[in-house]
């Protein structure tokens, strides 16, 4: 629906109830009789709690046109009885209610005793428009809005979830809405839609494992298409669940920018948690240690593999296609021979198959050593004992002693 | 021996000599210092160290300026050397009592040394060299082959691999952190008892700050050289004067502070090595 058709359809919809309510004649009644009680300030019930209605902040309200009965139909005369119904917003947002009933919300949707759709929209009698400033759902207002619930730890607590509130907001979105008052920042209906939320394990949700790139991609539609060209990718498409998506190396809440060197340094751990044997030969390569040692000086995983479009080197489009090798290396190396892409980035000293050379380096470096400190361990312990023992011989004195 | 007047003093090792060993430990422990950063980069401490310094830019850089150093230290000896024998015509430092070349002699007092380890024999009669402190000479020679052709190959990788295959730079940081390794371990332990801490010697054999011993250091470490000299009557002309006093002590600081640095990078790499 644009927002033509939205215009439209409200429109309709306004004029539609208004001419009932007009057509109801003295059965109804007038707006300005509510308002003679519940338009007066210090308007409250037995328990004190306020039923004022201010009628300045209603009248310019989105719902300000329908007047008070449309509602509380079960108002019909002054003084009414009591209690009055809780209001259905179904009856009119039926799409939107029944959404919400199929969602994850349906628990807090039965159990509320004033409308559940409030726990969002705010206070019933000032709901404006999503697009208005001062609605609770407006783009900047609404990560403190849900949470009120999920920045709660005790919910969270009570509900198993975790505290993503804390998470997000100190995220490159939260940094993007707060910081830079971004509206096309990510917020939490950007991923998880607004009514119809459902639960990560659910495959209608839009936060389902297979469905993460699409999400993410309908704001990162470039870095989508890569990553859909990417071992990832197909391996997802193939139906592979285990293979990552977004979320699995940026994190579904706490996603930092890529361009900090903090988060570069994390990038060969979350790579190395399913790539382990790749993951330890890098860190024994001049690459790793360097990485290791908390530097962004030399190359990471994705220098080489590339982040999203990471293909196998079999593929002539692969960045470590041995006819790109050149290139790829070139990147940090300047320009290099062929001869200097022989190089192996995850040569293994413990693989003789492979790496004979490398295998019978480090043997040789081993027995070098064994051999070096089993000789002259045992000739310094032999030669200590001995030194003691002529030293306790002449009593203090013996073998040398000219360090006196 | 505190009677002043009747210790006498000899020369043992020239200025040149003690400046080569000076130059050669401060930058055999800045390389080490910096190397083992590097090799040990997954220990906190090696993380701390390289933040604290400036940075991984600023390790390269001392270890590639200790390198440098250490390399023109060691070509300029080597020249020196065949200054020594082919100009100078001193071909004793080639064979015989005085060289540092490992001879049949050295086999049998290395034998002769593990005799009286058990108490089976007399104390082998050392000369001027003997045959661990040439073991430690030649050592050098050896970890400047390997970890210096190793790493100078590392340092212009793509020049040298026009002229090598990529794989030999997998090989070469193996040697380069092994054999540095082993250098390490071995000055840090071996060398450092062999030579100051063991009884004979402890704390700390001043002879190579000073370059001079006493008559009574020279007999008992050297006898075979000490009756050589008194035998052939030069013994004199190698006659010093008593160290002074601050000369002394400056060596003294000097070695203690290589030999603590030292100890601290035994204990932190023994305590974080994993292969």
């Amino acid at each position: 629906m644009n927002a033509w058709q939205r215009c439209v359809g409200v429109s309709v919809v306004v004029f539609l109830l208004t001419s009932v309510c007009w057509a109801q004649g003295s059965g109804s009644l007038q707006d300005s009789a509510c308002l003679g009680c519940h338009g007066q300030s210090g308007f409250v019930d037995e328990q004190g709690h306020s039923l004022r209605v201010d009628p300045k902040e209603f009248s310019s309200s989105i719902h300000g046109a329908l007047g008070c009965q449309t509602c509380h139909s079960d108002v019909t005369e002054f003084p009414h009885k009591l209690p009055v119904k809780k209001v259905a917003c179904g009856a009119c947002h039926s799409t939107e209610s029944s959404d919400v009933n199929d969602s994850v919300h349906e628990a807090v949707m039965k159990s509320a005793s004033s409308p559940a759709c409030l726990k969002c929209h705010g206070n019933p009698h000032s709901i404006v428009s999503v697009h208005d400033s001062r609605s609770p759902v407006y783009a900047l207002n609404l990560p403190r809005t849900c949470g009120t619930c999920h920045g709660n730890p005790e919910l969270a607590k009570k509900y198993g979830l975790p505290n993503v509130y804390a998470l997000y907001i100190d995220s490159i979105h939260g940094f993007a809405l707060t910081r830079d008052g971004l509206l096309v920042a990510a917020t939490c209906t950007s991923c998880h839609g607004a009514h119809k939320i459902l639960g990560p394990k659910d495959p209608n949700s839009k936060v389902f494992r297979m469905n993460v790139p699409a999400t993410c991609g309908s704001c990162h539609a470039g870095i989508e298409a890569k990553y859909l060209m990417g071992a990832h990718g197909k391996a997802l498409k193939a139906g592979a669940s285990e293979a990552p998506v977004c979320t699995s190396c940026h994190t579904a809440h706490s996603i930092e920018s890529v361009r900090t060197a903090a988060w570069q340094l994390k990038t060969t751990a979350k790579c190395g948690s399913c790539h382990a044997g790749r993951a330890e030969t890098y860190h024994d390569t001049f690459h790793g240690q360097v990485t290791t040692l908390g530097f962004v000086v030399t190359a990471r995983c994705w220098s080489c593999h590339e982040a999203h479009e990471i293909l196998p080197a079999s593929d002539p489009r692969s960045s470590i296609a041995p006819a790109n090798l050149a290139k790829t290396c070139g990147n940090c190396h300047g320009e290099v021979t062929r001869s200097f892409t022989s190089y192996d980035p995850h040569a293994n000293h413990r693989d003789r198959t492979h790496y004979p050379g490398l295998y019978y380096t480090a043997r040789f470096m081993n027995f070098l050593m064994l051999a070096v400190f089993t000789f002259f361990g045992l000739h310094t312990i032999l030669w200590f004992i001995r030194s003691m023992v002529e030293r306790r011989k002449s009593g203090g004195k013996g073998e040398e002693t000219a360090s006196d | 021996m505190n009677q002043g007047e009747q210790v006498r003093y000899y020369y043992r090792f020239s200025p040149g000599k003690r400046l080569l060993h000076a130059t050669l430990f401060s930058t055999f422990l800045g390389l080490a210092l910096t190397g083992l950063t590097l090799r040990f980069s997954y220990a906190a401490w090696a993380s701390g160290f390289a933040h604290a310094v400036g940075g991984f830019g600023a390790i390269l850089f001392f270890h590639k300026a200790f390198g440098v150093l250490l390399t023109a230290a060691f070509l300029f000896h080597v020249g020196n050397i065949f200054r020594q024998v082919f100009v100078k015509r001193k071909f004793g430092m080639l064979w015989g009592p005085e060289s540092l070349v490992p001879q049949p002699k050295d086999l049998a007092q290395m034998g002769a040394h593990f005799r009286w380890f058990f108490g089976l024999g007399p104390k082998p009669k050392f000369d001027r060299f003997a045959y661990w402190e040439k073991f430690d000479y030649w050592a050098v020679f050896w970890g400047m082959g390997v970890i210096g052709l190793s790493g100078y190959s590392m340092w212009f990788a793509p020049f040298v691999a026009r002229f090598v295959p990529g794989s030999w730079f997998n090989v070469a940081l193996l040697l380069h952190g092994d054999e540095a390794l082993l250098a390490v371990w071995f000055i840090f332990t071996i060398h450092f008892f062999n030579t100051h801490l063991r009884p004979g010697s402890f704390p700390m054999d001043k002879v190579i700050f000073t370059g001079r011993q006493t008559e009574t250091e020279l007999a008992e470490k050297h006898p075979e050289e000490y009756e050589r000299l008194v035998e052939q009557g030069k013994l004199e002309s190698f006659r010093a004067g008593e160290p002074q006093r601050w000369f002394v002590t400056f060596g003294m600081v000097v070695g203690f502070a290589a030999i603590a640095t030292g100890f601290i990078l035994l204990l932190l790499t023994l305590f974080s090595f994993r292969r």
